[in-house]
């Protein structure tokens, strides 16, 4: 928020990395990139590099947390401690991860079917090997494609963008040294089937104009990045069939 | 496990007709009560009853070194306690994932309304005023971000401001006030069923399956929490927007009040 030393962000309706306000940074899904796990997802969101990956559903353990109507979902976000261009970073988990974590578990709750699993976990671990701003929305974003490609059976594949405000400027996709500079960042978790948020979170100062903007932005680009979703999915199963061809 | 007092069928039926438990309209607040200076040690504190949610607060003031990338800004750092005190089910231990996202929204919201300037908070090179506010969950019934919000900012916006004087802090004596440029307030609804209820207490958070949080200051909105797994359409959060500025301003008027 804020700072000194703050760069010309937008110059004749360019910004520095030479986007238009609405535009997303380059987004690239891979799917498959973790043999163990049941389902993951490797995604490069701009200079964003994360990998999503899915164990189970299993016996969720220990037994006191199990629920007998459905699973739980156990979610861990981290980002590693090389992860960015500053100091070295602490292991484990802090404050801000924690967090990260619980909005992201809750967005997934929403559309994985839990009541089919009862008493089971399911595990999701999202890794920030490189963060570049919108980590968390790279994050959920690579995550669902991840559960997708699990098998696990979900009501929908949610997608994540942020928005935010740099000067009188509504702006899509913020990367890090807009963020830093930025009067505010807005990430949001859409589910496109029924177009409604299943993450908001918001800081800065916004009018509720200003909001509707960001809304509108975030709800138009959702069809963009849907499709990078759905093509990585599909390109896994086009993989398996082409080597059953030969 | 908390023995569930209240069937949801009840609640739902009665949200169905547009009433709630207590008899409040949807989008009623409980009543509020603020206590400010209620802990003399400290540089600030406030106790918020919020229904029967009862929230302490506490601000205190130390010398610090500034984080390395902002060398002439002092430190803001937010905390909360769901005390075991505070209800059945909450338990000793390390901090839980909600205490954690209560200290973070009701933190976003004093910084990003910039309740205090960590500018004002410069002292020389290399030092700063560290500001501690922790918020203390004495009761639990429901809607702790708001009270959460309301205790932090009515004991910053009471609290006197310490003085540093030949390497030492004088926290007694006369006294100034803490310099605060900006109040905020927040509004937390919860989600039941479709309906949309302002300021739950502990039988409807206990069905609720989704929560927004939006705090304000007069004009913007400055910082929003979405939580548990219920969704919100876009035109869900534009009329919950303009009920919290609707409502805000009654929670503002009351810790303007404090301070006169």
């Amino acid at each position: 928020m804020g700072g000194s030393n703050k760069p010309e962000l937008i110059k004749d309706g360019k910004r520095l990395d030479g986007r238009s306000p609405d535009q997303l940074r380059p987004i690239k899904i891979e799917v498959g990139v973790i043999k163990n796990a049941v389902g993951s997802a490797y995604i490069e969101w701009g200079n964003n590099k994360i990998i999503a990956g899915v164990y189970g559903p299993k016996e969720a353990l220990p037994k006191h947390i199990q629920d007998p109507e459905k699973a739980i979902i156990k979610c861990r976000y981290s980002m590693a401690p090389f992860s960015s261009l500053e100091e070295h970073g602490r292991t484990g988990p802090n404050r801000r991860s924690t967090e990260i974590s619980k909005v992201t578990k809750e967005v997934f709750e929403n559309v994985v079917q839990l009541e089919k699993f009862p008493g089971a976990e399911i595990d999701l671990y999202i890794e920030v090997l490189q963060g570049d701003g919108g980590t968390r929305a790279a994050g959920i974003t690579a995550a669902a494609v991840a559960l997708a490609a699990s098998g696990i059976p979900m009501t929908d594949m949610p997608y994540s963008v942020s928005a935010g405000k740099v000067g009188d400027a509504v702006i899509l996709d913020l990367n890090k040294i807009e963020d830093n500079f930025s009067d505010a960042d807005m990430p949001v978790a859409i589910s496109p089937r029924t177009g409604e948020m299943l993450l908001l979170q918001m800081d800065g100062n916004l009018t509720k104009q200003e909001i509707n903007t960001a809304m509108q932005m975030i709800l138009k680009s959702g069809a963009e990045i849907s499709r990078i979703q759905k093509e990585a999915l599909k390109s896994q199963y086009e993989k398996i069939l082409e080597k059953y061809n030969k | 496990m908390q023995i569930r007092t209240v069937t949801e069928d009840y609640i739902k039926d009665l949200l169905d007709k547009g009433i709630r438990e207590d008899g409040r309209e949807l989008t009623s607040y409980r009543n509020i009560s603020i206590r400010k200076g209620v802990i003399p040690s400290a540089e600030g504190s406030a106790e918020v009853m919020l229904g029967n949610t009862k929230v302490l607060a506490g601000v205190k003031l130390g010398i610090g070194e500034p984080m390395p990338d902002k060398p002439e800004e002092g430190n803001l750092m937010t905390n909360a306690e769901l005390l075991p005190i505070a209800s059945e089910s909450y338990e000793t231990g390390p901090p839980s994932p909600e205490s954690i996202e209560l200290a973070r929204v009701v933190d976003r919201g004093i910084r990003a309304a910039n309740v205090v300037d960590p500018k004002s908070l410069f002292i020389e090179k290399d030092k700063v005023w560290s500001l501690f506010v922790d918020v203390y969950i004495l009761n639990y019934d429901g809607n702790l971000f708001d009270a959460g919000t309301l205790a932090a900012v009515s004991a910053l916006a009471t609290a006197r401001m310490p003085k540093y004087e030949n390497e030492a802090v004088i926290r007694e004596g006369n006294l100034g006030k803490l310099r605060t440029e900006n109040i905020v307030t927040s509004c937390t609804f919860a989600k039941i069923g479709k309906k949309l209820i302002l300021d739950p207490d502990s039988n409807e958070e206990e069905f609720m399956n989704g929560r927004i949080t939006i705090a304000n200051d007069e004009n913007s909105i400055r910082a929003m929490q979405k939580g548990l797994s219920g969704s919100f359409s876009p035109k869900e959060l534009e009329s919950l927007m303009d009920v919290t500025f609707d409502k805000s301003k009654e929670l503002r008027r009351q810790i303007i009040q404090l301070g006169e």
